[in-house]
């Protein structure tokens, strides 16, 4: 090859990532910045943002027990949320594994499709099957026997819960199917052929195997659902907020912006330390089955 | 492999059930023909599909949605065509970290992304104008258009592209004639992923939106926060079905677990 064509070779890459990159600099890295700083920004009532450097913001959220009881609801619904959807989704994965073909691709539809469904007609419907005390979910569980008195859904954390575990589901679906396709049925028939039952085999030979996936899956749902706009907005009303309707109020309704960047920010932070970090400790617990 | 067992089944059966259940109330009390929230009982009704009509924001709301998704998903992908083939074919430095800032929109909570892009449009004098919305929507369907393109250019036979070189092909007219209709399939899966996603996105647009250009999403949301009626379940159906459509068309053409999946994610 001539030095010119390498030299063009080595040039091609950047040339032809060069406009997105610049798109991706100016309107996502700058405004980004943009926001951090601002949460540093004064404000008052009558003044508005002041472009002065100070922690006010940060202070008030470290020092208000209205934000700590604010950020630990966040993350409890986000926590009880990734367990529901583990403890149904693992399970609901790999019954689909086992069915035959034509079956396979008419629930994978199913239950993968509500995933590009708006959220917000999604939530519609939790809102219609929980309504009030005497809506559809609470006739159906009293009737079934299960629980005496109505339980309230609406406006309560209870009720976000199974909403976002209902939004959710289908991402922990996928990251488990994904996992149960790299493993070879061999080895359950292998130990099927060694004498161990059924109960063995899910306890030693498909939970190890199928634990990345189920992780990978908890990491997205988690992340998803400590930053949920929607479902909490609708389900959770407007006494019960989490970081992102905190957000959204501050901006919209208060108009204090540097607060509501502060808690932006600072949800920002806490998710991708807490992905970055629990991505690093499943690869390094996982190394054998990531390879 | 052994087949499922009876509680396995029985299993499948409510998971389904829950799953489809919020969607399908949804549409049924949508066919309600009484004037508040209740199933069908009575028969079936298209009053609420009908009145609709009366509420003109919902369908001003609708053509903002339609026009900005297909917008926004057609400006991400002149911007993702290029990007994917440089990082299929090049090893180059930096090549990951590019790849990784490319697909960060998923990473970044869309409250997060709303809340900047507000305060960036607002100092640029944008703010609330259709403009900023294709901007802010570009970016965040930016790593759906990106993947599909980056699954479809990974997987391309580049001898045809050599044959066409020594035949002397070169430049645009290789792209137009060779490269392009080889990862069309991939293109016009990534621009329609990216469509549902600007389609369906509430959270980042709820900051940007200023009435005018409301989407669809969002009206339904303010709608909701004020009161709850058989019209907006009759609205939400209309969404649903249409999602549906692309879905069904999505599956067909391409493979809904393919697409939901990503391989190819960064090409490795």
């Amino acid at each position: 090859m001539s030095a010119a064509a390498e030299e063009r070779n080595a040039r091609a890459p950047w040339a032809l990532t060069a406009p997105a990159l610049m798109l991706f600099v100016g309107v996502l890295l700058i405004p980004l910045a943009m926001t951090v700083m601002l949460s540093f920004h004064d404000w008052g009532q009558y003044k508005g943002i002041e472009p002065v450097f100070i922690l006010k913001n940060w202070r008030e959220i470290a020092t208000d027990p209205y934000y700590a009881e604010m950020f630990w609801r966040t993350f409890r619904v986000a926590i009880l949320t990734t367990v529901l959807t583990a403890v149904l989704g693992a399970p609901e994965a790999y019954i689909l594994n086992r069915m035959s073909g034509r079956w396979k691709s008419i629930f994978l539809l199913v239950i993968l499709g509500p995933l590009l469904i708006s959220v917000v007609a999604r939530t519609l419907g939790w809102a219609l099957l929980f309504g009030g005390n005497n809506g559809l979910v609470n006739k159906l569980l009293m009737s079934a026997g299960l629980i005496r008195s109505p339980i309230p859904f609406m406006f309560t954390e209870t009720g976000m819960v199974v909403a976002l575990a209902h939004v959710m589901m289908p991402f922990m679906v996928l990251s488990v199917w994904a996992a149960l396709q790299r493993l070879d049925p061999q080895i359950e028939n292998a130990a099927l052929s060694l004498g161990a039952g059924p109960i063995t085999i899910i306890r030693r030979i498909i939970m190890p195997q199928i634990m990345p996936g189920v992780l990978s899956g908890a990491i997205i749902v988690f992340s998803l659902s400590a930053s949920a706009f929607a479902t909490p907005a609708i389900i959770g009303g407007r006494r019960l907020k989490v970081a992102a309707t905190l957000a959204y109020d501050e901006f919209l309704n208060t108009l204090n912006w540097p607060l509501g960047a502060a808690v932006a920010t600072l949800l920002l932070v806490a998710l991708v330390l807490i992905v970055v970090g629990s991505n690093a400790l499943i690869e390094r617990r996982y190394a054998e089955v990531f390879r | 492999m052994r087949r499922n067992g009876p509680l396995a089944l029985i299993f499948h059966t409510i998971f389904v059930i829950v799953m489809v259940a919020p969607i399908l109330v949804v549409c049924l009390v949508a066919f309600t023909p009484e004037g508040f929230l209740s199933l069908p009982t009575n028969g079936f009704s298209l009053r609420w599909f009908r009145a609709i009509a009366n509420y003109p924001e919902f369908i001003h709301a609708f053509w903002v949605s339609l026009g900005l998704g297909a917008l926004s998903s057609f400006v991400a992908l002149l911007f993702a065509v290029p990007a994917a083939l440089a990082i299929a074919r090049y090893r180059f430095r930096g090549r990951d970290a590019l790849a990784a800032l490319f697909l960060s929109p998923l990473m970044i909570p869309h409250v997060v992304l709303g809340i900047a892009f507000l305060r960036f449009f607002t100092s640029a004098g944008l703010s609330g104008s259709f403009a900023a919305l294709i901007i802010a929507h570009v970016i965040i369907v930016f790593p759906f258009a990106l993947r599909l393109t980056l699954a479809a250019a990974t997987g391309m036979d580049l001898s045809v592209e050599m044959a066409a070189v020594s035949l002397g092909a070169g430049g645009w007219t290789l792209f137009r004639r060779v490269t392009l209709p080889l990862i069309l399939p991939g293109v016009i899966s990534g621009w329609a992923l990216a469509f549902i996603q600007s389609f369906d996105d509430l959270t980042m647009t709820v900051f940007l939106a200023a009435p005018g250009t409301e989407t669809l999403p969002v009206r339904m949301f303010l709608y909701i926060q004020d009161n709850i009626d058989p019209l907006v379940t009759s609205v939400s159906a209309c969404v649903i079905a249409i999602t549906m459509t692309a879905l069904i068309l999505l599956d067909r053409f391409y493979g809904l677990d393919r697409v939901l999946a990503g391989k190819g994610d960064t090409g490795r």
